[in-house]
């Protein structure tokens, strides 16, 4: 039920809608709930709502220390 | 697909794999519960548990929705259905869920209930604009995550003028499920929780940090996908052995200390909380589920039709309630498999994906044999 999928923003349409893309599938969504979304923005999509923008920033920095991991064998690249 | 693929990299997990042996001590158990049915669901799918030393264990929550539903619950859609003869509409996962008298929405809409499964809840608004003679009620159902999109519905009818729609609001609250579950007199070892992701891209990590500070019980919110469920179990080893108990958060990509305000804002304005709400396992709790505002009074479903809750016992042999408590595990009820499959859901636990039962009967359960 509060299963998501995070989606990129490719059209901005009226009365607070967008059109998503996720691997060629394209479906409007509403972005009733977000404020500041625009074309190439990802947002996690949830019953036909996108609930928050997605951080590619924070996304990378998560990745970044899951590509360091077993690298040097340490404990130390937690996230806190 | 981006933000999906990367977070499920089967070399990645391996390696989190190692760390998270390398940094377990061996002479302790670890108990943690993952609150959600969406980390239940990842867990069994991409068998985590497998990739975790054997003094880790995963305690599945009551965090999905369809599980916690109480049968008096989909009698009142029903009674909506077959005895308003309105037209019901509802998220995909309620249709299945067993009700009294052998009856399920699926199964009422056999005998002629005008039932229908929406994608969302503007689906139920559009189908009421549709359809001017009949009247449209929204089933609604899920926790923090599927509130809002609710609350735009109510706000959209309200706009819109319309006469002939409502909603049955059922909606429930993380933090009060927890609570319930810390303070139940059977007490469970946990030692921690993986805690939730969509929920808390609309709550934010604040309303966790009582059970950090008062319970003394490390949370740390979790994605969905394998890898941030195991590097949150990770993150969660290291607090208990540091012995912190701190909210931290692993999704950072979605979540932050508030949460989405925008959202809170809108639910607030239509929704308030209920004094109590009966759920599937945990009671009567108080103060654990919103109900609709007297200003939107006229789209409350309980308000316009005569549908007063009736509390309706569990089949007897079903264990859900004990599942959902975290007490026994799904393949420990006598009906698992065997009489209760997804086919033909006995218990609520064996409807939804990512149910308890349905994850384990789908993924986990040859392990076993």
């Amino acid at each position: 039920m509060c299963l998501a999928i995070p989606a990129q923003v490719i059209e901005l349409r009226e009365g607070d809608k967008a059109l998503v893309e996720l691997s060629g599938v394209k479906k409007e969504i509403s972005l009733a709930l977000v404020d500041h979304v625009a074309v190439g923005d990802y947002v996690i999509v949830h019953v036909g709502y996108a609930l928050n923008k997605l951080d590619p920033e924070e996304a990378a920095k998560t990745l970044q220390l899951f590509a360091e991991l077993g690298a040097a064998g340490d404990s130390d690249n937690l996230l806190h | 697909m981006k933000y999906i693929s990367e977070f499920r990299d089967g070399d990645v997990a391996q390696r989190l794999s190692e760390a998270i042996h390398r940094e377990t001590r061996p002479e302790r158990a670890y108990h943690f519960m993952e609150f959600c049915g969406g980390h239940t669901h990842a867990i069994s799918r991409y068998g985590l548990t497998d990739l975790l030393p054997s003094n880790v264990k995963m305690i599945h929550g009551p965090g999905c929705p369809v599980c916690v539903l109480p049968i008096g619950r989909v009698d009142q859609a029903i009674r909506l259905a077959l005895e308003e003869e309105v037209i019901l509409c509802t998220y995909g996962d309620c249709l299945r869920v067993p009700a009294s008298n052998g009856l399920s929405l699926m199964k009422a809409k056999a005998q002629g209930g005008d039932i229908r499964m929406v994608y969302s809840s503007t689906d139920a608004v559009t189908l009421a604009q549709k359809n001017p003679d009949k009247h449209v009620v929204f089933f609604a159902i899920g926790f923090e995550t599927t509130t809002p999109p609710t609350a735009v519905a109510l706000k959209q009818a309200a706009m819109l003028g319309l006469k002939n729609f409502s909603v049955l609001c059922c909606h429930v609250l993380t933090p009060p499920a927890m609570t319930a579950i810390l303070d139940a007199p059977e007490k469970i070892a946990i030692d921690g929780f993986v805690g939730p992701a969509h929920v808390s891209t609309i709550i934010g990590s604040r309303p966790y940090e009582i059970f950090a500070d008062q319970y003394g019980k490390p949370v740390v919110i979790a994605g969905f996908e394998p890898l941030d469920v195991m590097q949150a179990i990770r993150m969660l080893i290291h607090q208990v052995n540091e012995g912190r108990s701190e909210v931290e958060n692993e999704f950072t990509r979605a979540v932050d200390r508030d949460g989405n305000r925008k959202a809170q804002g809108i639910v607030a304005e239509v929704l308030e909380l209920r004094d109590e709400f009966e759920w599937r396992g945990l009671g009567t709790l108080a103060h654990s589920a919103l109900k609709i505002r007297d200003e939107f009074a006229e789209f409350d479903a309980e308000k316009r039709f005569d549908i007063a809750y009736v509390a309706v016992a569990d089949h007897k042999a079903c264990e859900c309630g004990t599942i959902l408590r975290g007490l026994k595990q799904p393949q420990e009820c006598k009906l698992f498999g065997t009489v209760c499959t997804p086919e033909n859901p006995i218990g609520s636990c064996m409807v939804s994906s990512e149910g308890a039962c349905a994850a384990h009967f789908t993924y986990g359960r040859f392990k076993d044999v």
